[in-house]
C-alpha cells in the first residue's frame, strides 16, 4: 500500500502578512514558509500508519505543487520522515491548478490512500482535496478527524453537526483531513534532517493546469480593538458596556 | 594585459564569496527542531522542576531520541555527525527555555563525547563513545576539586600507579551529571613532582566499587541539572581507561574545556536571548502612564542594548564554532565568546527582570529563574576572570 501526502509551503502563522502590486499579490519579502499544518499532521498520521503496519504500507510519499522555493518545506517533511517527495513544478496561482497539477501526477501514479488537508493556512479556500478527488473521479472522505486501517480494514471518523460519522471504505481514496487526525506534528530527528538530503526529491514538469480565478484585490482586517478588563466584581460596569458600547445587549 | 587585470578582481571575488554569514538548510531545520521541542515540551514543567531540583529524565529520553545527544560524534560511532554551528544553535533554543537541561546537554557533548573521540583508542571509543553518542549513556566531566576550582593544576584526587590498573582516591566536586551520567572522565594526579605534567585523565564507569556519590547540591538554578560531590576510595580503573600518554591529563582536560566554552556560551546566550524575547512580549502588552512599555523611550532604549548585546554575543560564538568546525584554533576564541556570553546574560537578564518590575520578580513570569541560571554561567567551565586570563595570556605572547 503507498500514501500520498499532499503539503502545501505556507507563510509561518506568525508572519506579519503585506500585499504588493495594489493590493493584489501577497508579499513574500522575508517570510518564513513552514509545511501548511494541517498537512503536517497529515503526514504524521500516514507515518504512524506506515510504522505500525507491519510493512504493507510500504511508502509514503509527499507532493507539492510549487517553485524551487518550496523545496526547504519539502526537506523538512522528508526529515520528518516521508521515504521520498514529488515537486510539480508550477506556482500554485489557485486550487485549480494544485488540483490539476496533482491529478496529473497521480494518474500516471496512482497511490492507495491520498491525504489532503482539510485547507492551507494562506488561502484557506477547503478546495484542492474535493476538487482532486473529482478530477480523479475517486471517493472522498471530507472532515476526517480519525484515520485507522486494521487488517486492510480502512475506518474513518468524519467529524458531522453535534457528533462524528464512521465510515469504512476501499482503496484508493482521498481523506481530506483536519483537527484529531493526529496529536502534534513530529520533530525532526538530527538523523532525519541528515537523511534528507539523501532521499529522492523528484521534480516533475507541470502539465499546464490553468487558474479559474483571478485577484482583484487583498484587505486586510481591521485591527483587533483593544481588549478592555472589567473587575469580575463590577458586573454593572460590564452590563453597561455590553449595551452602549458593543450594542449587543 | 588583459589577465593581469581580471586575475586579482576573481580572486577578490572568491575572498568575498567565503564570508558567509548563512546557515545551512540542515541548520535551520536543527535550529527550529530544537525549538519546537522547547516551546512545545520543556516549558510544560520547567518551572515545577527548578522548584523541585529534579532530574529531566524524560526530556533526557526524548532529547537522545531526537539524536541531541552524540549530535557531534561521527556516525561511525553512532553520533549524529553534526558541525559545531548546529550544536550552538541547538544550545541556543533548548536555553532560551531550559538552561538545566541543556547544560546536561553540553556537559555531555563538548567535553565527554568530543575528548573521547578526539584523543581515546579505538577500543575506548567502541566502548565508550558509541554507547555515548548514540545517548544510550550520558557522559560527566570531573575536574573540580573542593580546593581546585580555577587553579585546576593543583589536582588532589590520586590516580596511583599499580601497573594493570590505577587506583583512584579523592573528592571531585560541583560534577554536572554525576547522577544522570554513566560514564565519568576523571583527571587526577599520578606524578605529585611533576606538577600538572604529571596529571592524568581517565575514563570510568559509575559503577566501578569505591565511587560515592554525595547528595544532590541545592543550588541557586540550574536546579534540575544534577550536581554532586564523587568520593573516589580505592576505585580501580583499568589501565587501558587513560587517555593518551602518561601525564597528558591536564593538557587533555585545557583542550576539552576549550571547546566546553562554546557549549555554555551558546547557553548563556540563550539565557539572554530568552529573557529579552520575554521582555519585548511584556512591554508590548503592558501599559504605564498610559502608553505601551515598548513607547516609552527608557524602556526601548534597554530593548535595544539587550538586542545588541545578544546579536554580538552570538556572532562571537558562531565565529568560535566556525572556527572549530573548519580546523582552525579557537581556544582563545571561544574563551572571548564564554566571557561576552556569560556576562551579557547576567547584564540582559538583569534588565528583563527590571522591565517586568514586580512580576519579573514572580517565579510565574520565569525571567528570575533566567537571572539565577545565567549567574552559573560566569562561573562554571572556566569563571569569568580565568577566561581572561585566558585571553590576555595568549595577547600578551611574544
Amino acid at each position: 500500500m503507498k500514501i500520498l501526502v499532499c503539503i502545501s509551503n505556507v507563510p509561518d502563522t506568525t508572519t506579519k502578512i503585506r500585499f504588493t502590486d495594489d493590493d493584489t499579490r501577497f508579499d513574500t519579502a522575508s517570510v518564513q514558509w513552514i509545511i501548511n499544518p494541517w498537512d503536517e499532521l497529515a503526514l504524521t498520521r500516514a507515518l504512524e500508519l506506515k510504522e505500525g503496519s507491519g510493512g504493507s504500507i510500504e511508502k509514503v510519499t509527499v507532493v507539492n505543487v510549487g517553485p524551487k522555493e518550496s523545496e526547504p518545506t519539502i526537506r523538512k517533511a522528508l526529515a520528518i520522515g516521508a521515504d521520498d517527495a514529488v515537486r510539480i513544478d508550477a506556482e500554485p496561482l489557485d486550487a485549480h491548478v494544485v488540483a490539476g497539477e496533482l491529478a496529473g501526477h497521480i494518474r500516471n501514479n496512482p497511490y492507495d490512500i491520498v491525504l489532503c488537508g482539510i485547507d492551507s493556512s494562506d488561502y484557506n479556500g477547503s478546495l484542492v482535496g474535493g476538487m482532486l478527488a473529482e478530477l480523479l473521479d475517486l471517493p472522498s472522505v471530507s472532515s476526517v478527524s480519525k484515520l485507522n486501517i486494521e487488517n486492510d480494514e480502512i475506518t474513518i471518523n468524519r467529524e458531522i453537526d453535534g457528533g462524528s460519522e464512521i465510515l469504512s471504505t476501499e482503496t484508493p481514496f482521498v481523506a481530506i483531513v483536519q483537527k484529531g487526525i493526529a496529536l502534534e506534528p513530529r520533530i525532526p530527528s538530527m538523523r532525519g534532517i541528515m537523511m534528507a538530503r539523501k532521499k529522492p526529491l523528484n521534480v516533475v514538469e507541470a502539465a499546464g493546469a490553468e487558474p479559474l480565478t483571478e485577484f482583484v484585490r487583498f484587505e486586510l482586517p481591521p485591527p483587533k480593538a483593544a481588549c478592555k478588563m472589567v473587575d469580575e466584581e463590577n458586573i454593572r460596569e460590564l452590563v453597561a458596556l455590553l449595551h452602549n458600547e458593543a450594542k449587543v445587549l | 594585459m588583459t589577465s593581469a587585470i581580471i586575475f586579482p578582481i576573481f580572486v577578490s571575488f572568491i575572498n568575498l564569496y567565503t564570508m558567509n554569514f548563512e546557515f545551512s538548510e540542515e541548520h535551520k531545520m536543527i535550529r527550529q527542531a530544537a525549538r519546537d521541542y522547547a516551546q512545545r515540551e520543556l516549558l510544560k514543567d520547567v518551572l515545577e522542576r527548578d522548584a523541585k531540583a529534579e532530574i529531566p529524565w524524560d526530556h533526557i529520553k526524548n532529547l537522545t531520541e531526537l539524536g541531541f545527544f552524540g549530535m557531534m560524534v561521527s556516525p561511525e560511532w553512532g553520533g549524529g555527525g553534526m558541525d559545531t554551528i548546529s550544536y550552538v544553535l541547538a544550545m541556543e533554543e533548548l536555553s532560551k527555555v531550559d538552561s538545566a537541561t541543556a547544560v546536561i546537554l553540553s556537559v555531555h557533548n563538548s567535553l565527554v563525547c568530543w575528548g573521547v573521540e578526539k584523543y581515546g583508542t579505538p577500543e575506548q571509543k567502541e566502548k565508550f563513545l558509541r554507547p555515548m553518542g548514540s545517548g544510550e549513556k550520558i557522559g560527566a566531566f570531573l575536574l573540580s576539586e573542593p580546593e581546585a576550582g580555577s587553579d585546576a593544576t593543583h589536582q588532589r584526587t590520586v590516580a596511583e600507579d599499580k601497573g594493570d590498573y590505577y587506583l583512584l582516591n579523592g573528592t571531585k566536586n560541583w560534577i554536572s551529571n554525576a547522577n544522570s551520567g554513566q560514564i565519568y572522565i576523571v583527571i587526577a594526579q599520578t606524578h605529585p613532582e611533576k606538577g600538572h605534567h604529571g596529571i592524568n585523565a581517565f575514563i570510568v564507569d559509575k559503577d566501578t566499587p569505591g565511587i560515592t556519590l554525595a547528595p544532590h547540591e541545592d543550588k541557586m538554578g540550574m536546579r534540575s541539572s544534577d550536581t554532586h560531590s564523587v568520593m573516589f576510595s580505592e576505585a580501580k580503573v583499568p589501565r587501558e581507561n587513560r587517555i593518551g600518554e602518561d601525564g597528558f591529563g591536564f593538557k587533555f582536560a585545557m583542550k576539552a574545556l576549550e571547546g566546553g566554552r562554546i557549549g555554555i556560551a551558546a547557553q548563556a546566550l540563550g539565557i539572554a536571548a530568552g529573557a529579552m524575547e520575554r521582555a519585548v512580549q511584556y512591554s508590548k502588552e503592558r501599559k504605564a502612564f498610559g502608553k505601551y512599555l515598548s513607547h516609552h523611550q527608557a524602556i526601548a532604549f534597554k530593548l535595544a542594548d539587550m538586542g545588541l548585546k545578544v546579536e554580538n554575543a552570538r556572532n562571537l560564538i558562531l565565529k568560535s564554532a566556525w572556527h572549530k568546525d573548519n580546523g582552525l584554533s579557537y581556544g582563545t576564541l571561544s574563551a572571548m565568546a564564554k566571557l561576552y556570553a556569560a556576562d551579557m546574560a547576567m547584564e540582559v537578564t538583569t534588565e528583563a527582570v527590571q522591565i517586568l518590575g514586580g512580576y519579573g520578580y514572580v517565579k510565574e513570569y520565569h525571567v528570575e529563574r533566567l537571572m539565577r541560571e545565567a549567574k552559573l554561567t560566569q562561573i562554571y567551565e572556566g569563571t569569568s576572570e580565568i577566561q581572561k586570563i585566558i585571553i590576555s595570556r595568549e595577547m600578551l605572547r611574544d
